[in-house]
């Protein structure tokens, strides 16, 4: 059998809700060190190399709720993206509906959007699961494409109208974005903290682990299942929306590809699925580096920058197949490991 | 619109569908016999068309008179891939599924970016081969000559494959498929099966990449379409079986001509993940899936 048991179902009663209170701990004194990050910030380069950073870890947060600790590896994420980000573009530009409130009806879009493709697709097994996933996403980018009321091919601009927080727009300073990107993945990181300590949470985990043991301790498969893609779903689409606001212009190739549908689940992938630090570390780590390639080596054309990301991502995902989050060990953890002589 | 118009749409869907299957065939053959999805054939397809094109320059040797050479170049290449990263992927001990996935899925960007560095991003095709533009007149249908080749090339390619299965090693793939630890005891060594696995796989893609460039624009992206409709057929044909992927690819080139012509040219791939979708609503293994 494959190690997939997480920690906490290793460790003790006791040492799991310690652990989670330190994770709470590390949480809160990040988001305080993250909020204060860019005042010495004036450079505008780095401070949206961070804001990136901090959708990229919300947006893998979210795809790790279905991908990650409910063990469904979807694809086609970007399709849930581009919906939020659509949904709340369209109610603004066509109802005047202010984006704040619009990307929750987005990130609702988002989530009615995953049930529906869940609801045939979670009788896949494996690999056809994930195939049909990356076709769903890539119907939904051909159909954007050829509509002509979403834009098409050439995209949405959002008119910039002034400043103003309840649109979202703001021109003079990165800085209200930056709160908005880091609002978001804190709330991603909050909601998989609950959800990981929650019943859904184990049931997810045991879903992923072994479908037919779950069933055997009455956890209901498919409920579980679609509960953990609207999450995803909901959180994607919210992402998605944010996104659209900060970018002010949204194409399907920018909001609806494949190749986004992998940005999104790679920082999970490679930080560490099915865990709480792994999408941030993941992010933190990817989202830097592929755009410091992009801007040093990209410029040439010459496919580069393109060799270093994909050197990588074979790297760390052979190197460290548990996600980067495993070359950091809890205190506590290190001692239980050694007292059973835990190999992983 | 006549049945003509029709006729003559279909058999050039049925012609590239031939090509869509045999790209297939070489995914199919590797997820059939290790359970492994490789994200980067497309990105074989790619090399094997450039490779094609390269050859082509320097020698002037036909498209279709390389197809040993490119098959055997692709065939090392595949060796290769399995012994430096599969072998490794397989061994991981935690979230191999996963592992699978992102290290053939870094492989394609890395392959791209690779070929990109080498040959820039243009796009080039092969002009002046032996059969060119020439097209056929057939039972008041236009053949052009190029894709008929490719076609029969493909069905020829089909029957090496199937000849393949019946030998000694065929044999040996399929115990190696059915329970990869008890083929030991009778002597069968899995890594060797495994890497030579690999190496027809990527050789039949490397045939289907050579037949390709005699008609087909060639840059380092042209991969990714031709991966998501090989992923398609072999779902829809059903992991791991030939006849499958056969058949599927025929299906799948035949619903993406008539999409072009009764919907709208530019949805013609909806048509194909619709059928597929479907197919897999009311068959969840594919057409001829039985793992």
């Amino acid at each position: 059998m494959e190690l997939t048991a997480p920690v906490s179902l290793r460790l003790g009663h006791s040492a799991t809700i310690r652990r989670r209170q330190h994770a709470l701990i590390l949480g809160a004194v990040l988001i305080v060190a993250l909020g204060l990050l860019p005042l010495p910030i004036h450079d505008v380069y780095t401070q949206n190399l961070i804001i990136l950073t901090l959708l990229f870890a919300g947006l893998a947060q979210a795809w790790n709720i279905l991908g990650g600790y409910c063990g469904q590896i979807s694809l086609g994420h970007a399709l849930y993206f581009g919906i939020g980000g659509y949904v709340s573009t369209l109610l603004y530009l066509r109802l005047g509906i202010p984006p704040t409130l619009g990307m929750f009806v987005g990130g609702a879009f988002g989530a009615m959007a995953a049930l529906l493709v869940g609801w045939p697709c979670f009788r896949l097994s494996g690999h056809y699961y994930a195939i049909a996933t990356v076709v769903i996403g890539e119907i939904g980018y051909l159909l954007f494409l050829n509509w002509d009321f979403v834009g098409g091919a050439n995209g949405l601009y959002i008119p910039f109208k002034g400043e103003s927080l309840i649109a979202l727009q703001f021109r003079t300073s990165k800085l209200p974005f930056h709160y908005a990107a880091l609002i978001y993945a804190a709330a991603c990181w909050f909601i998989a903290w609950v959800v990981e300590g929650s019943r859904y949470g184990f049931a997810w985990r045991a879903v992923k682990d072994d479908v037919v043991a779950a069933r055997s301790l009455a956890v209901r498969i498919f409920p579980s299942k679609m509960l953990a893609a609207a999450l995803s779903g909901l959180l994607t689409g919210i992402g998605g929306a944010i996104y659209a606001q900060y970018v002010g212009y949204l194409d399907p190739e920018s909001m609806m590809s494949g190749t986004l549908s992998i940005l999104i689940a790679l920082p999970a992938v490679l930080g560490g699925v099915g865990t709480l630090w792994g999408p941030l570390l993941g992010a933190a780590v990817l989202t830097p580096v592929s755009e410091l390639l992009r801007s040093y080596l990209g410029g040439s054309g010459r496919g580069v920058d393109l060799m270093f990301y994909g050197a990588l991502i074979m790297a760390v995902s052979l190197a460290r197949p548990a996600g980067l989050v495993s070359l950091f060990v809890w205190p506590g953890q290190a001692k239980l490991r050694r007292r059973r002589g835990d190999a992983a | 619109m006549t049945f003509h118009v029709v006729a003559q749409v279909a058999l050039s869907g049925l012609l590239m569908g031939l090509i869509y299957a045999l790209v297939a065939a070489g995914l199919s053959l590797i997820f059939g016999l290790m359970d492994v999805v490789n994200f980067a054939h497309g990105e074989l397809l790619m090399v094997a068309m450039f490779a094609t094109f390269v050859i082509f320059q320097a020698t002037g040797l036909d498209p279709l008179l390389q197809l040993p050479l490119v098959a055997i170049l692709l065939f090392g290449l595949g060796v290769a891939i399995y012994r430096g990263l599969i072998a490794r992927a397989l061994s991981v001990q935690f979230n191999r599924g996963m592992v699978q996935i992102f290290v053939t899925f870094g492989l394609a960007i890395f392959l791209r970016g690779a070929v990109q560095f080498v040959f820039g991003g243009d796009f080039r095709s092969i002009s002046g081969s032996l059969l060119g533009d020439r097209t056929l007149h057939l039972f008041g249908l236009f053949v052009p000559l190029p894709q008929m080749a490719a076609g029969i090339a493909s069905l020829i390619a089909f029957a090496g494959l199937l000849l393949i299965s019946r030998t000694e090693f065929g044999k040996a793939l399929e115990a190696t498929r059915e329970d990869r630890d008890a083929v030991a005891l009778i002597g069968i060594d899995r890594n060797k099966i495994f890497a030579l696995g690999w190496g027809l796989g990527a050789a039949t893609v490397g045939v289907a990449g050579a037949l390709l460039a005699g008609f087909y624009y060639i840059s380092p992206n042209v991969g990714a379409n031709f991966a998501l409709i090989a992923y398609v057929t072999v779902a829809l044909g059903g992991f791991g079986s030939l006849l499958g992927a056969l058949v599927a690819g025929l299906l799948i080139g035949l619903v993406e001509a008539m999409t072009a012509l009764f919907l709208e040219p530019s949805l013609k791939q909806v048509g194909v993940y619709a059928v597929y979708l479907l197919v897999l609503m009311l068959r969840p293994r594919g057409l001829f899936g039985t793992i």
